[in-house]
C-alpha cells in the first residue's frame, strides 16, 4: 500500500518565517531569508483563563494549527490530528525541576497539568471543541518524518483527512546546554485522501535508505539541521516551487522518508 | 479495522515481573500498593514500586540510556521470553520490518531531577555526566527498545498522558495494515519520579490510602510504575484457539478541560463506540470491562456514566488499579496484558481496596473475582488534555 494524501492547507512558523506566504516566497526564492525571533500568535481562540496558562509550545502548535485548517477551509472539529514533538514544554519542565531541586518542592498544579507533552493537543481540543482523537507522538530528531508516517497512515488505511501539527519549543538554560534548540518553530499540514479545490499537491511517502536533503541557503540549512520539526523544511521547499519533486527527509540513522510531490494546479 | 494478533506478550509491574507472577496475584488478589518510601519524597502516600529496579544494569553498549525507565524497560523485555521473540521475529521478516510503538509519560526524566541537584554552584551547569537525549526525552526508551532489540524499523514513543501506550496501539495497527511494517513492538514503560508524585499530589488527587477505584469514599490515586510489551501483526487465517487479538482501538478527545475529564463522560463514551465499531461489535459481546477506574471521585464518576451509556448496568466491569498503581503512560499496554490474562485464564479480577461501591456509579463493578469463559474484553484509559482511547481484545477460538 503506498502512502498518498493530498495537502490541503499549510502552516508555518518559525525564525523569519511568519506564515506559509512569506515562507513559500522564501523557500522558492522570490524574497531573501532575514532570520529574525519566531512571532507566536496569542491564542485567541481560547478562553481567556485558559489563553494565560499557555506557555510557547501551546503558542506555537495552535498559530500553524489555525492557519492550515483555515487554508483547507476545513471544518477543523472534524478533523483529527498528529501532533509531533520532540520535547514537551521546556520552560514548564525548568520549573518543575527547579522547584524540586529546592527542599519545600512545591510544584505548581497548573504547570504540572501543562507539562505534558500532549498539552498543545489538549488546547487544541479545548480551542476549537473538536473531540476527534489527537495522536501525540515524540521520535526526538526524527519527529517531523514520525509525525508524517503517522498521519499519511491515518489517511491511507482510514481514507479520512488529518491535520499533522510538528512543532518545537527550546529550553531555557541550564537545559538548554544539553538541547541547544534556538526558537519555536512549527509546521501544520492538513492532508485529505481525496483531491479538494484547496488541494496544492499531491504525496507519497515511503521508506528508503537514499542520503537526506538538506537546504541551499545556509541559514535555513541550520535551521534544519537544529530544530527536529524544521527537518520539514525541505518538503515545504518542493511544495513552495509548485512543480513536480522529490525529496528524502532525514528520519532514524540510515531510515529516511521519501517523499513525491506532484503539485495540482 | 483488520483483527492483528498478539503474538507476545509480557508485563511487570509491583504484582508480578512477568505474566506469571502478575497472574498469580490477580487470581489471589493480592495488591502490590505500599507507603511510599521512595528515594527522598516525603508525602503521604501508596506508591506501586517494582522490586529489582534498581539492581537491573543494562548492557554496557547501552550505557548512555542508564536511567530507572530504561532498567525497568529492560527488566520486563527480559521476561516470559520477549527479547527472544522479537529478534525471532526480526530474524524472520527482517530487522527493518519491525516498528516500535511504546507509550510512556515522562520517560526518565528522574535523571533530571537529579542533574538539578548538582548544578555547577557558580554557573549553574548541569553536570556532564547528565545525558539528554537517552534518558529524559520521551523517546529514549523507545530508542532503548529499538536498539536493545536490534530494529531497524520505525520507531515513535506515543505521549498523551495516561492515554499514552493504549494509544501506541492504534499507531502500530494502522502501519501493520498500511503494510510498512511486519511486526510491531507495542508497549509502554513509565517509573516512579518526583515530577509525577509531587505534581499529582500538588493537585490533590494522591491519596494517602491504597486507592480505592469506585468506593464511596474513593480520593485519590496511587502512582506506581510498570512497563508491558506486545509483539503485534496481521493475524494469519490459522490461528490458535488460545490465541488473542486486537480486534477495536477507539480513541477521542474530551475538548474540555486539562486536568479534569467530561462530567458526563461524553469523550470516554466516544472512544467506547468507536473501539465497538472498529470491531464490528456491539455492546453485548463484550464479557469484561477493565476500567481507566483511577479512584479520583470525577474520573470514576465520569467513567460510569460513559459506560452506563453504551453498556447499560449489567457489563462485569473493574479496575486493576487498586493491585497495580496507576502506572500513568504504562497504563494501556498494563492493561492490555491484563485483558489477555483474563481471556486466556477465564478471570474477571475483583477491584480490590473497594469496601463499599458508590451507589451513584451504576456501572456493574465487580470486587470478587469471577472465574467464567472471558472471550472480549475492553479496555479504557483517560488522560490529561482530554484524551482518551479505548481497546478491545478476543479470543481467536
Amino acid at each position: 500500500m503506498s502512502l498518498t494524501a493530498y495537502v490541503n492547507g499549510i502552516g508555518v512558523l518559525g525564525p523569519g518565517l511568519n506564515g506559509w506566504p512569506e515562507a513559500a516566497a522564501v523557500l522558492c526564492g522570490r524574497r531573501t531569508y532575514t532570520s529574525a525571533p519566531t512571532v507566536l500568535p496569542s491564542p485567541t481562540m481560547l478562553p481567556a483563563a485558559e489563553r494565560r496558562r499557555t506557555g510557547r509550545v501551546v503558542k506555537v502548535a495552535l498559530g500553524v494549527a489555525l492557519e492550515a485548517t483555515a487554508a483547507a477551509a476545513v471544518d477543523a472539529t472534524q478533523l483529527p490530528s498528529v501532533f509531533s514533538s520532540s520535547g514537551s514544554d521546556g520552560h514548564i519542565c525548568h520549573e518543575i525541576c527547579q522547584a524540586l531541586a529546592h527542599p519545600g518542592r512545591e510544584v505548581s498544579p497548573t504547570r504540572f497539568s501543562n507539562s505534558v507533552h500532549n498539552a498543545p493537543a489538549g488546547y487544541w481540543g479545548i480551542a476549537t471543541g473538536a473531540m476527534t482523537e489527537a495522536n501525540v507522538l515524540c521520535a526526538f530528531d526524527a519527529s517531523f518524518a514520525a509525525g508524517l508516517l503517522d498521519a499519511m497512515t491515518q489517511v491511507t488505511v482510514d481514507r479520512r483527512a488529518i491535520m499533522l501539527v510538528a512543532y518545537d519549543t527550546e529550553y531555557p538554560p541550564p537545559l538548554h546546554a544539553k538541547r541547544p534548540i534556538p526558537d519555536a518553530f512549527g509546521i501544520a499540514l492538513v492532508l485529505s485522501p481525496e483531491l479538494a479545490p484547496q488541494s496544492l499537491a499531491r504525496l507519497e511517502v515511503a521508506l528508503t535508505d537514499e542520503p537526506f536533503d538538506t537546504m541551499t541557503e545556509p541559514q535555513l540549512e541550520a535551521l534544519r539541521a537544529s530544530i527536529p520539526a524544521a527537518r520539514g523544511l525541505p518538503l515545504l521547499e518542493v511544495l513552495a516551487h509548485q512543480e513536480p519533486g522529490r525529496t528524502i527527509i532525514e528520519y532514524l540513522d540510515i531510515t529516511r522518508a521519501a517523499v513525491r510531490v506532484e503539485p495540482c494546479r | 479495522m483488520t483483527p492483528q494478533l498478539l503474538e507476545h506478550f509480557t508485563a511487570t509491574s509491583c504484582i508480578g515481573t512477568g505474566n506469571a507472577a502478575m497472574l498469580a496475584s490477580l487470581m489471589q488478589q493480592r495488591s502490590g500498593l505500599k507507603h511510599c518510601a521512595f528515594e527522598t519524597v516525603t508525602i503521604n502516600t501508596h506508591i506501586g514500586e517494582v522490586p529489582g529496579v534498581d539492581e537491573q544494569s543494562l548492557p554496557q553498549e547501552f550505557r548512555t540510556f542508564d536511567c530507572r525507565n530504561n532498567r525497568l524497560a529492560e527488566l520486563a523485555l527480559q521476561q516470559d521470553g520477549f527479547l527472544e521473540a522479537v529478534q525471532t521475529a526480526a530474524a524472520r521478516c527482517g530487522p527493518r520490518r519491525v516498528g516500535v510503538f511504546v507509550g510512556t509519560s515522562t520517560a526518565g526524566v528522574m535523571q533530571t531531577e537529579l542533574a538539578y541537584r548538582d548544578r555547577d554552584p557558580v554557573s549553574g551547569a548541569l553536570p556532564a555526566s547528565f545525558e539528554y537525549a537517552t534518558t529524559h526525552n520521551s523517546f529514549s526508551v523507545a530508542d532503548y527498545v529499538r536498539q536493545r532489540c536490534g530494529l531497524q524499523g520505525p520507531a515513535v514513543a506515543l505521549s498523551s498522558a495516561c492515554a499514552s501506550s493504549a494509544k501506541a496501539f492504534g499507531s502500530a495497527r494502522r502501519m501493520l495494515e498500511a503494510g510498512l511494517i511486519d511486526v510491531a513492538v507495542v508497549g509502554g514503560t513509565d517509573s516512579l519520579c518526583l515530577t509525577t508524585l509531587y505534581g499529582f499530589h500538588s493537585l490533590q488527587l494522591t491519596s494517602a490510602a491504597p486507592c480505592r477505584p469506585f468506593d464511596i469514599a474513593r480520593d485519590g490515586i496511587s502512582i506506581a510504575e510498570a512497563a508491558a510489551f506486545v509483539l503485534l501483526r496481521r493475524a494469519p487465517d490459522n490461528l490458535d484457539r488460545d490465541a488473542v487479538l486486537l480486534l477495536g482501538v477507539g480513541e477521542s478527545s474530551d475538548a474540555f478541560h486539562m486536568s479534569s475529564p467530561h462530567p458526563e463522560g461524553l469523550g470516554a463514551r466516544r472512544a467506547m463506540q468507536s473501539a465497538l465499531a472498529a470491531a464490528a461489535l456491539d455492546p453485548a459481546d463484550i464479557d469484561y470491562i477493565n476500567l481507566h477506574g483511577t479512584g479520583t471521585p470525577s474520573n470514576d464518576r465520569s467513567e460510569s456514566q460513559a459506560v452506563t451509556s453504551v453498556f447499560g448496568a449489567t457489563t462485569p466491569c473493574s479496575s486493576t488499579k487498586g493491585a497495580t498503581g496507576h502506572t500513568l503512560g504504562a497504563a494501556g499496554a498494563l492493561e492490555a496484558v491484563i485483558s489477555s490474562l483474563s481471556i486466556r485464564n477465564g478471570l474477571m479480577p475483583g477491584g480490590m481496596h473497594t469496601n463499599r461501591i458508590d451507589p451513584t456509579l451504576t456501572a456493574h463493578y465487580i470486587r470478587e473475582n469471577k472465574r467464567a469463559p472471558v472471550t472480549r474484553v475492553l479496555s479504557n484509559s483517560f488522560g490529561f488534555g482530554g484524551t482518551n482511547c479505548s481497546l478491545i481484545f478476543g479470543s481467536a477460538g
